[in-house]
């Protein structure tokens, strides 16, 4: 089933150091043109896998195929792969040019042309006129994109990028993921791209591999992942989550989550009466005045944060955190509120 | 993205591997040609067909190596160019020290045999299948077997024999254990102790009292603040610069019988002249003034490393200056202190120069075993266990090094640059340091003094200060007058021989060393913890004893090198390796391992990798481990006054002649000359190295972030 159209495929690749297992029985595709993001949290395997398609690690046992051909025992230098580095190795001894020319070179392009690729991807990336500096006198954005432009230059089959944010600021990390996904969209890269940050996954990947303790915990799309974690661990790694453990009970007019005495409606999606823990995201609970409402509690912190409210209520279901839109009434310390969601907002996992 | 059918592999490694193939053409080809014997003559075929069937075997398997490497028959391969390589060896020592020994021909066959081998095993799969890393290590490993492994463990095996050549444990344990070695003699018997004893001694006294000195040097310079910063760069400069028995002369020529100091003291205080500084006296304060150095850089850094912030802390803890020095900094000291005692135990017991000079009827091991060997009674079998008991003392100090001090380390460096005064010291305290640094590094002035301007005088050993070049001219003379120049000095053939012996052994020795750091820090592979103690070994090994060890191994075939320039090469190569791999090791420590990835992802091979990222920025490594390899060869006595012949002769040996002769002028005036040659040599390499730092680094100009 592997075919040329395949970026990357892992077939139950397994790495193991010692006793240690990092990476076990991981299988997945990233289809060309597609970008996939490794997201986990440190010590998940993330990195040695990306290590693994680039060829820096060897294959325990399993296959790596890229653009449809075996590569497992190939070296790093012989494998069609780019990778963009998370402190962005470029060489402190070249120049800017020097830096981006240096893989056509170890391929034995002519200096001449390798210089004419290397200035139109440093163009298309916004740095022509650098390309004398050393990487010390670059800013760290500037650095990044050197990264970038000398992975380009290969017109690699498949582009990988291990954290390349992790040393920007906050503000330059929203900007540069944006021209990374527009990059990728653009020129249709296939890209295979690690985090650990998961508002950085959801907002540039087209599929997330999320991976814990060396397994691939649940994979699928930004939306799938959030609206429908497959576990505990997911619902709480990906944004924000209240997790309840409580009982769910099913009768011929609908469903209800029942946990410290305090029942409410949900919707079941066919899910069997039974044990089950209740997810449901911060900003999709409301805060409403004492009596109303489906959780009785009580307000026990509040931060104004501008854009919202963040609430901790302590209630029968426990310590709920709730992010409340309106935030021009704030309410105060031990005052008694309800807290109310629609059936639909909440995610049922059993347990 | 589930159910992945398994498709067949389409990658297939190559199956023909040229480069092994012309490696092991090129091994025939030597075996074809070039003259195979140290004398010349003919080539390994020739004399195959002249007789020496020996070498059959060697040429069929070097021919079905470059066959099966061509078919792409790793195993083969291996099996056949491994086998090559024993056979050659095996064949060679069987031929017994009659036959010919080894020469170019079978040098370079027998190194592309290694390398073919190294490359096979490497293609099926060990050192993760990378040749480039098999080759280094390979034929770095088997170097170290044959100039440093092979030698020491003739010299073991030695011991054991008696002059005949049979084998005599008795005797071997006679001399290992006999009372002129461990005798306690001195401790009240009325005789002497024996010379192990004699040297144990000497190097705990030289132990502590370098530690102590150095400790004071490093107090006074490192909390003196920047008035001092000078005097740490010289300290830190002089011994490099100084030949070992320089400190040993300029003692002579101030405190001997007749000497300047001893003649005032005579004559203006009565005090009768004695010959007081030969024997222990004597060489413990030549050894603390060559020595103090080392400890005292030791014991800088380790000052420089304490975070001024313990200090403080501890101020704000109402603790006094003495508390602070008491409770804070010197128990920090401690490992540094454990460290300098066994560096200054180490470097005692291993020293020649300077008991050559000054040792007198007080006999330490490195002497004793020189004039076992060289003197009237030469006893190779008695010097051999002399030097089993000096590797013995050596090894158990490195050994207590390793064990315990090693992991005995407070480290207080943190990422962070923790801002900070150091504590001032207490007052008494201070005052004490300092009022003894100076009278030290005055004195150790008035000794520098004395060699540089006693090659000016007349005779300075008897106080005629009569300026005159006549020492000069007698070492360096240059006739101008005749058509061609011609060098006329004494001198110069052991000047030049050493400066061209250092020349090409310093960059033989970077290139080993660094080659060394670099499989050892980039690459994983089974056995590198193994290799990386073989790279270090020869540090813990005295000079005497590897001087000793080369005569007995290198002077029958196969391997005779003894009387030529070869052996004084390796010797120094092997010798100083050690710190070009540490050099290496700490300097590719600062450079990122991603540098090496990204130009691997980047498809650049290993080689390439290694020419245009590694090298390029180990260049000051690179710098240091030449100047020190260069300064080390030029400044060597212990195990080359073994090997130097009247052809061949070094500075260093010729020196130590003129002083045994009793020529100090000339002996000194020489050693002026070399001190001043290697400023020079050091100060060029630093602007180099200087120049290597800053060179292209404008002012970086940021641009605004994006």
């Amino acid at each position: 089933m592997t075919s040329p159209t395949d970026g990357v495929v892992f077939e139950s690749v397994t790495k193991r150091y010692g006793d240690v297992t990092a990476v076990d029985d991981v299988s997945f595709r990233v289809a060309q043109g597609e970008l996939v993001t490794l997201l986990g949290p440190s010590g998940c395997g993330k990195t040695t896998t990306l290590r693994m398609v680039a060829g820096l690690e060897s294959v325990s046992s399993g296959r790596v195929l890229i653009g449809g051909t075996d590569v497992t025992l190939r070296a790093a230098n012989e494998r069609d792969v780019s990778m963009v580095f998370q402190s962005y190795a470029l060489f402190p001894h070249m120049n800017v040019l020097d830096n981006v020319c240096y893989g056509p070179l170890s391929m034995r392009m002519e200096r001449a042309k390798a210089r004419e690729i290397a200035h139109g991807k440093l163009a298309m990336l916004g740095l022509a006129g650098l390309e004398r500096r050393l990487p010390s006198e670059l800013s760290g954005g500037q650095q990044q994109r050197v990264a970038v432009a000398r992975s380009l230059v290969l017109e690699p089959k498949v582009l990988l990028f291990d954290e390349p944010l992790s040393n920007l600021d906050a503000k330059l990390r929203r900007r540069v993921r944006q021209e990374i996904r527009e990059l990728q969209q653009k020129l249709a890269l296939t890209v295979l791209y690690v985090t650990h940050d998961q508002e950085e996954a959801l907002a540039v990947s087209d599929h997330i591999i999320v991976m814990d303790g060396g397994r691939i915990a649940q994979q699928g799309t930004p939306h799938d992942l959030y609206e429908s974690p497959a576990s505990r661990f997911l619902a709480d790694f990906i944004g924000d989550a209240n997790l309840v453990d409580g009982e769910l009970a099913v009768t011929a007019s609908g469903a209800s989550f029942g946990a410290g005495g305090v029942s409410a409606p949900v919707r079941a999606d066919g899910m069997a009466a039974g044990p089950a823990t209740l997810a449901v995201r911060p900003h999709r609970l409301r805060l409403v005045d004492a009596g109303r409402g489906l959780v009785p509690g009580t307000c026990k912190r509040a931060a104004y944060l501008g854009s919202r409210a963040e609430y901790v209520v302590e209630s029968p279901w426990g310590e709920l955190l709730v992010f409340d839109a309106d935030a021009l009434t704030l309410r105060g310390r031990d005052e008694p509120v309800g807290v109310d969601f629609d059936p639909g907002a909440v995610i049922l996992l059993a347990r | 993205m589930t159910g992945i059918a398994a498709a067949p592999p389409v990658f297939v490694p190559a199956a023909r591997d040229r480069t092994t193939a012309w490696i092991a053409a090129a091994a025939l080809a030597t075996l074809a040609v070039v003259p195979w014997a140290l004398e010349g003559g003919a080539s390994a075929l020739r004399l195959a067909f002249g007789g020496t069937l020996s070498h059959w075997p060697l040429l069929a398997a070097t021919a079905l190596a470059l066959a099966s490497a061509w078919r792409g028959n790793d195993r083969a391969t291996a099996i056949l160019a491994g086998g090559a390589v024993v056979w050659t060896f095996a064949a060679g020592f069987a031929a017994g020290p009659r036959a010919p020994s080894f020469g170019i021909g079978a040098g370079v066959a027998l190194v592309a045999l290694t390398v073919c081998f190294a490359r096979a095993i490497a293609r099926r799969g060990t050192f993760k299948g990378d040749p480039t890393v098999a080759t280094i290590v390979v034929v770095i490993a088997a170097l170290l077997a044959i100039f440093i492994f092979f030698p020491v463990g003739k010299v073991l095996v030695a011991a054991l024999f008696d002059a005949k050549g049979a084998l005599a444990p008795a005797l071997a344990a006679e001399r290992l254990f006999a009372a002129d070695v461990w005798g306690l003699g001195c401790f009240g018997g009325g005789t002497g102790c024996g010379v192990a004893i004699n040297s144990a001694m000497l190097a705990t006294i030289v132990g502590f009292g370098s530690t102590l000195v150095g400790l004071v040097l490093a107090l006074v310079v490192q909390r003196g603040g920047q008035r001092f910063a000078g005097i740490a760069k010289v300290l830190s400069i002089l011994p490099i610069v100084t030949p070992p028995f320089v400190i040993a002369l300029a003692l002579v020529v101030l405190f001997g019988r007749t000497g300047l100091v001893t003649g005032w003291l005579d004559a203006w205080f009565g005090i009768p002249r004695s010959r007081w500084l030969y024997g222990l006296p004597g060489v413990t304060l030549a050894q603390l003034l060559t020595f103090s150095p080392i400890a005292f850089m030791l014991l800088h850094g380790a000052l420089g490393a304490i975070s001024p912030a313990l200090e403080e802390a501890a101020q704000t803890l109402r603790a006094s200056r003495w508390r602070v020095f008491s409770t804070v900094t010197l128990p920090l000291l401690r490992p540094a202190l454990a460290n300098a005692f066994l560096l200054g135990f180490v470097e005692s017991l291993a020293d020649f120069g300077n008991p050559i000079v000054l040792a007198g009827n007080y006999d330490v091991l490195s002497t004793k075993i020189f004039f076992a060997v060289a003197g009237a009674q030469h006893d190779p079998g008695r010097a051999a266990a002399l030097a089993v008991v000096l590797l013995g003392l050596t090894l158990v100090a490195f050994w207590l090094q390793q064990r315990w001090i090693g992991k005995l380390s407070y480290v207080t460096v943190t990422g962070k640059g923790d801002g900070g005064l150091p504590a001032d010291l207490p007052r008494p305290l201070w005052f004490a340091c300092f009022a003894f640094a100076a009278a030290w590094i005055a004195f150790t002035l008035v000794c520098y003094a004395v060699i540089l301007t006693g090659g000016l005088v007349k005779d300075v050993g008897r106080g005629d200060m009569t300026l005159t070049l006549h020492h000069l001219s007698q070492g360096f003379g240059i006739d101008w007058t005749s058509r061609a120049t011609i060098f006329t000095g004494s001198a110069w053939d052991s000047l030049f021989t050493t400066v061209e012996v250092a020349a090409i052994a310093a960059p033989l020795t970077a290139l080993v060393g660094l080659l060394s750091a670099y499989v050892i820090t980039r690459h994983r592979f089974a056995g590198r913890r193994a290799f990386e103690f073989l790279t270090m070994v020869s540090f813990a090994i005295p000079g005497t004893v590897i001087g000793v060890s080369y005569i007995v191994a290198f002077n029958v075939a196969p391997l005779e090198l003894t009387g030529g320039m070869a052996i004084l090469i390796l010797c120094f190569v092997f010798r100083n390796m050690p710190v070009g791999v540490r050099a290496g090791v700490a300097a590719l420590a600062q450079i990122d391992r991603t540098l090496d990835e990204a130009s691997s992802t980047l498809r650049a091979s290993t080689v390439r990798t290694l020419f245009k990222v590694v090298l390029p920025l180990l260049r000051p490594a690179i710098l240091a481990t030449l100047v020190f390899s260069f300064t080390h060869a030029m400044t060597a006595v212990s195990a080359v006054i073994f090997l130097a012949t009247a052809k061949y002769n070094l500075a260093t040996v010729y020196i130590i002649g003129r002083v045994e002769a009793g020529e100090y002028p000339l002996a000194i005036a020489y050693s002026s000359v070399l001190i001043f040659l290697m400023l020079a040599v050091l100060l060029a390499m630093q602007a180099l190295v200087g120049e290597a730092r800053l060179g292209r680094r404008v002012a970086p100009v940021l641009a605004p972030g994006g």
